[in-house]
């Protein structure tokens, strides 16, 4: 019994020792491999170097949200962001059968493991703590924030953020939007925070919240489509103190591909064709009165 | 030395020869996984995104603070859970022919909310029922947080109070109705007081349990400590607030557990079961 016992031990430690060695070699030599190649691609073609061989792997919110992706569905370039996103794919060379689109949340497009997409579009905010884990590209979109409410709430014709502060307010959790009530309106009670704007919206359904912040586009249509009897109370423009909210392509940190993405979103700009697609899919839904400081 | 017995000198060799294989076979796997992990191709990467000095200092403070509202809710919620629990494991024990309604609603009880996750509970009572509420103070999702939890934590509390009733000898109720007490004596005097003692180490466990559910309760709104780390994630793009709240939890759980190892050891004295290696 002792013997065996003292032999098992002897095999596990030997076992172990052996995997580490192994490991340890396969993990040098995968290094002396890949990586040599990656820079020199990158430093040619880089729009080449996407993590399939030629084909462009697109990320974005599951589900996706109108007016930003029209029913769910980005592959038809139906929707503000998933016209961008092809337009920015064509300007790369990639265009028809040669995108692929993926789902993501945000907790998946950050986490430091290899990405599963070349880029990710969900109405991420660029800020410089973001910058430090992944990349941005160039801003595609500036959204101000804006409130809505129920028709007869507190919140209700409010013209300055002064009248916000005995407001009860919620929004999805780590956007800007969230970040814009407890930093700018700073309101007296506990602001409440949820998974998504479904979870906004159930709250202010429920009468658990006076009013829930948006991106602007999302408060339009939240308003007008989704909840009955509420309204955009306003919105805050950056020049009257409101933060602005500019949305970036996310890239993998360091991505060969970001100054080619970067590119292809200055080319689109200076022909006018970014112009012409937030025409396209957001003109309806930027009239909202302003609120000031 | 003389004192010894032959037969003690052999256990208390073993016992050092048990402590020696223990110590290298632990010092065995930590250095393996200390020299490993560092090595694997990305962890600079995932050292910053999980283990960030700095970013860990800044946010302790704001979730351990997030960290009481969990407490607070732990804290309300348990002698509701208890009491809920009580009743229902007392109401399925019941023997009278007249009181089979009351035996099959606890029955019907414990079946749904044991079967549903605690996160849809939460979710459906915490957005559906302060819909029917005017006032705002009626609607406040701490009220039906918590009451998502007592719902579905009473369920298998009062499963663990039954398991601990039905342990206590038949020949226990036999006796005290042969005293003359009446049913209702017989459960409260003489099963009950029984049936407490048994079920400490189980319930320490559901407890245990209970206070990491607390946080799905941020899922219908407040700032708890799980929510205030996903805000502080989602504002740095980093992990490490999420390590950072599972190091306050552990701080709170680790004592839990060993204390409920503790009551679960000295049961186990007590009713004379010895332990086998």
């Amino acid at each position: 019994m002792r013997s065996n016992k003292l032999m098992a031990v002897a095999v596990i430690t030997t076992l172990v020792l052996a995997a580490c060695g192994s490991d340890d070699a396969s993990t040098s030599d995968a290094t002396a491999d890949t990586e040599p190649p990656t820079t020199e691609a990158a430093a040619g073609d880089a729009c080449s170097n996407t993590i399939e061989d030629g084909v462009l792997t697109i990320a974005t919110g599951n589900p996706a949200f109108f007016p930003w992706v029209i029913d769910d569905a980005p592959e038809s370039g139906q929707g503000f962001e998933a016209a961008v996103a092809l337009a920015v794919g064509e300007q790369m060379g990639y265009s028809g059968d040669s995108v692929t689109w993926v789902r993501t949340d945000f907790d998946a497009a950050i986490q430091p493991g290899a990405k599963d997409f070349d880029f990710n579009l969900q109405q991420f905010s660029i800020t410089d703590e973001r910058k430090e884990t992944v990349d941005f590209s160039a801003p595609y979109y500036t959204a101000n924030q804006a409130i809505v409410a129920l028709n007869g709430s507190s919140a209700e014709g409010a013209a300055s953020i002064a009248d916000l502060k005995d407001v009860k307010f919620g929004a999805q959790a780590g956007t800007t939007s969230f970040a814009f009530i407890t930093d700018v309106i700073q309101p007296t009670q506990d602001v409440f925070a949820y998974d998504d704007n479904v979870g906004a919206k159930a709250a202010l359904e429920a009468n658990q919240i006076d009013a829930a912040v948006f991106d602007l586009p999302t408060a339009l249509y939240v308003s007008g489509v989704e909840i009955d009897g509420s309204s955009v109370v306003g919105q805050f423009p950056a020049a009257a103190g409101g933060t602005t909210d500019e949305f970036g392509l996310l890239l993998e940190k360091d991505s060969p591909l970001t100054p080619c993405v970067n590119a292809a979103l200055q080319a689109l700009s200076e022909s006018g064709e970014l112009a012409a697609i937030t025409n396209e899919w957001l003109s309806e839904f930027t009239g909202a009165p302003v609120i000031s400081e | 030395m003389d004192s010894q017995t032959r037969r003690e000198a052999y256990e208390q060799r073993q016992r050092r020869r048990s402590i020696v294989i223990a110590s290298a076979s632990t010092a065995v796997v930590i250095a393996t996984i200390a020299v490993l992990v560092p090595r694997a191709p990305r962890w600079d990467r995932v050292k910053k995104s999980f283990f960030d000095g700095d970013i860990f200092a800044d946010s302790f403070p704001r979730l351990l603070e997030a960290f009481w509202l969990d407490i607070k809710i732990f804290a309300w919620s348990v002698p509701l859970i208890f009491a809920l629990s009580l009743a229902i494991a007392v109401s399925r024990n019941t023997r009278s022919p007249a009181l089979f309604p009351l035996r099959a609603a606890a029955v019907i009880y414990t079946d749904v909310f044991r079967g549903i996750p605690v996160i849809l509970t939460i979710f459906l009572v915490g957005f559906g029922v302060p819909g029917l509420f005017e006032s705002r103070a009626w609607s406040n999702p701490l009220i039906w947080g918590s009451a998502a939890l007592i719902l579905s934590y009473s369920a298998y509390v009062s499963e663990e109070i039954r398991a601990g009733i039905e342990g206590v000898h038949e020949s226990q109720r036999a006796a005290a109705r042969s005293l003359g007490m009446t049913s209702t004596q017989t459960m409260a005097s003489v099963v009950l007081p029984q049936a407490l003692r048994r079920i400490v180490p189980p319930m320490m466990n559901s407890l245990v349990s209970l206070q990491k559910d607390v946080a799905l309760v941020s899922l219908i709104g407040p700032v708890e400590i799980l929510r205030q780390a996903g805000l502080d994630k989602s504002k740095l793009a980093n992990f490490t607030p999420y390590v950072a709240a599972a190091v306050i939890f552990l701080m709170v759980t680790i004592p839990c557990t060993r204390l409920a190892d503790y009551l679960l050891n000295r049961e186990r004295r007590r009713t004379g079961a010895t332990s086998v290696s």
